[in-house]
């Protein structure tokens, strides 16, 4: 700052001594004032930083807190049962004699089967949304869709169970089961009679409830595309499907990523709509039409009335588990988009 | 034929394609007002005016991009090699498998600089790896780039810098083997080095292609162009061989701004 001074005083023409030694009284209380207040700024800056770093904190401190008070109360059940507790499906409070097998297995395939309807449902809605949908459509379906996500899963359990559940009984699974009977494989997945209630019927309510996500997500996301980009594809001769598989998808494959990532994470932890129509049988079976049960939907069902010690402490494992496993998943989404990043860079 | 005929033969290039009484509407605005023109077979024809003039929408509506939006209109007659392009008949795919397009920013699609230049080709024929290969290589030495990219063809075409990238984007548009280039401000996002190289290419590119070219940048347009078309407000207000339109201004206009008068 002092360095400018000469050249303005330069420019201004030559100011006389007195001129100069006001200026320079001036400009000297000017930095003492300046001094001041950054000295003020430094220290909300400090302060800033500080509440920022304690808010990351916190996220730690309860994380670490979730995962120690898990372990700790489930420790008698890991004492009692060991790795058996993984494998074993036998669920029997009577003898407490407990496994977690069945219930990992139901987690699993209702989630799996809720990905296989969701996901593609979900980029077709997206892609309709963004590229086919006449303009006049557009806001009321997208304000439809995060309706759909606003939904509490009370309802959906009641609306499943009530409607969703005699539906499939009386239509959808009969066909399905003389479609595929005749087919090896298949004919294990929808054998059995038709239950309504089952790992189908906890797999499609799930989906109906992960679609908003995808579908929304995906939505955000692929309008990020430059159109300019999608110009380009369309400018060689490329077809709407053309464009979304080739172009916009792999361009915008984080965030679709990640959107089926949120979705998967809150199938497989979604207890109440699931509680209502799984059936709740601590069995493993081949079918998708038979009864089964989730993690959460068990310790949804019997905490209220776990007595004993090792029953809540088998339930606490299960919840462990569950937390094991979104823990994979999210690590297996990262480690997948750290591999594509790696393929592209 | 007598030689003056055969002369004029010569002077006067076939025509790929012949605007007549062009209008386009973006909604309410008029923003291609009655444009009659052609584009030569073979020549390198440059659009120049100030922003807004028209001159992209103008690229827009030859390959028909403008179809995509809603609202947005043209009127009149484009006529490729006789057929009019505006017909909704017109199958849009085909058409643009005719005309490619370079646009202002490298627009390379997310994936490997070689499946870049195989899409495009992918979409209208099936080919042995080999073939397509060599289709690939023929393509990036066409638009000067396989020297610089023949080690790294399967890594992103996104590492590129821009000027690779434009030469190829440049390059994923002729492996289509289309009939025209719309090169739409090519050049504006790159640097000197890489923008002599680009039109380098164009002066090649003329031999085997029509080639239209928007551009802000005069001297770029008498650099590489054949025949100038200066547009103003959606007008065509001048249109004819570059040294002509440059030397010779016919229209008062189209002197204030390549004299830098307005614009």
């Amino acid at each position: 700052m002092l360095s400018i001074e000469p050249s303005r005083r330069e420019l201004n023409g030559a100011g006389d001594v007195s001129d100069i030694a006001l200026e320079q009284q001036a400009s000297q209380s000017v930095i003492v004032e300046r001094t001041r207040v950054l000295a003020r700024i430094a220290l909300v800056d400090r302060v800033f930083h500080q509440l920022t770093r304690a808010a990351a904190v916190v996220v730690l401190i309860i994380l670490g807190g979730v995962i120690v008070s898990l372990v700790h109360g489930s420790w008698p059940a890991m004492q009692a049962y060991g790795f058996g507790f993984l494998t074993s499906q036998a669920w029997n409070p009577v003898t407490e004699n407990f496994g977690a097998a069945a219930a990992i297995y139901g987690t699993l395939v209702t989630s799996i089967i809720a990905m296989v309807i969701a996901v593609p449902v979900g980029l077709g809605v997206a892609t309709f949304l963004t590229e086919l949908c006449p303009h006049a459509l557009r806001r009321p379906i997208g304000v439809a869709i995060e309706l759909l996500a606003g939904i509490p899963s009370i309802i959906y359990g009641i609306w499943g169970l009530f409607v969703l559940a005699p539906f499939l009984q009386s239509h959808v699974q009969p066909a399905l089961i003389s479609a595929f009977g005749d087919i090896p494989f298949f004919s294990t997945l929808f054998a059995g009679p038709p239950y309504g209630i089952g790992m189908l019927t906890a797999g499609f309510i799930l989906a109906i409830m992960v679609l908003p996500f995808i579908a929304s997500i995906s939505r955000d996301v692929f309008e990020t595309v430059p159109p300019v980009l999608k110009e380009a594809a369309w400018g060689i001769g490329a077809t709407t499907w053309e464009v979304m598989r080739y172009v916009v998808v792999p361009y915008t494959r984080v965030g679709v990523i990640g959107g089926m990532m949120l979705g998967l994470g809150r199938a497989l932890g979604e207890t109440m709509a699931v509680t209502f129509v799984i059936g709740n049988a601590h069995k493993i079976s081949g079918s998708l039409l038979a009864p089964g049960t989730t993690i959460s939907a068990t310790i949804a069902n019997e905490f209220t009335e776990a007595v004993g010690d090792l029953y809540t402490s088998a339930l606490i494992e299960l919840g462990l588990i569950l937390f094991v496993i979104t823990f994979f998943v999210l690590a297996l989404a990262r480690y997948m988009l750290m591999r594509i990043e790696q393929k592209s860079a | 034929m007598n030689a003056a005929a055969q002369i004029a033969q010569v002077k006067a290039p076939l025509t790929k394609v012949s605007m007549r009484n062009l209008d386009f509407f973006y909604g309410e605005s008029h923003s291609l007002k009655d444009v009659t023109m052609p584009l030569y077979a073979n020549k390198v024809t440059s659009f120049i005016g100030p922003s807004g003039c028209g001159k992209s929408t103008l690229l827009r509506v030859l390959n028909r991009m403008y179809d995509l939006y809603p609202g947005q209109r043209a009127q009149g007659e484009v006529l490729l090699d006789g057929e009019n392009i505006l017909d909704p008949a017109v199958d849009i795919n085909a058409l643009r498998s005719r005309i490619g397009m370079v646009f202002q920013k490298p627009t390379p699609f997310p994936m490997s600089i070689y499946e870049n230049i195989a899409f495009g080709i992918r979409l209208y024929e099936k080919l042995p790896r080999a073939d397509m290969d060599a289709r690939v290589e023929g393509a990036l030495r066409g638009a000067a780039l396989w020297d610089e990219v023949k080690d790294k063809l399967h890594t992103s075409g996104l590492g590129l810098s821009g000027g690779q990238q434009q030469r190829l984007c440049i390059a994923r548009s002729v492996a289509v083997q289309p009939e025209i280039i719309l090169f739409d401000e090519p050049c504006s996002a790159l640097d000197p080095i890489s923008t002599a190289k680009v039109e380098e290419l164009i002066d090649e590119l003329a031999s085997r292609y029509t080639i239209a070219i928007v551009t802000h940048n005069m001297q770029q347009a008498v650099r590489v162009s054949d025949y100038t078309a200066f547009m103003y407000l959606g007008e065509l207000v001048e249109f004819g061989e570059t040294d002509d339109v440059f030397n010779k201004p016919q229209a008062k206009r189209t002197l204030d701004y390549i004299t830098g008068r307005f614009g």
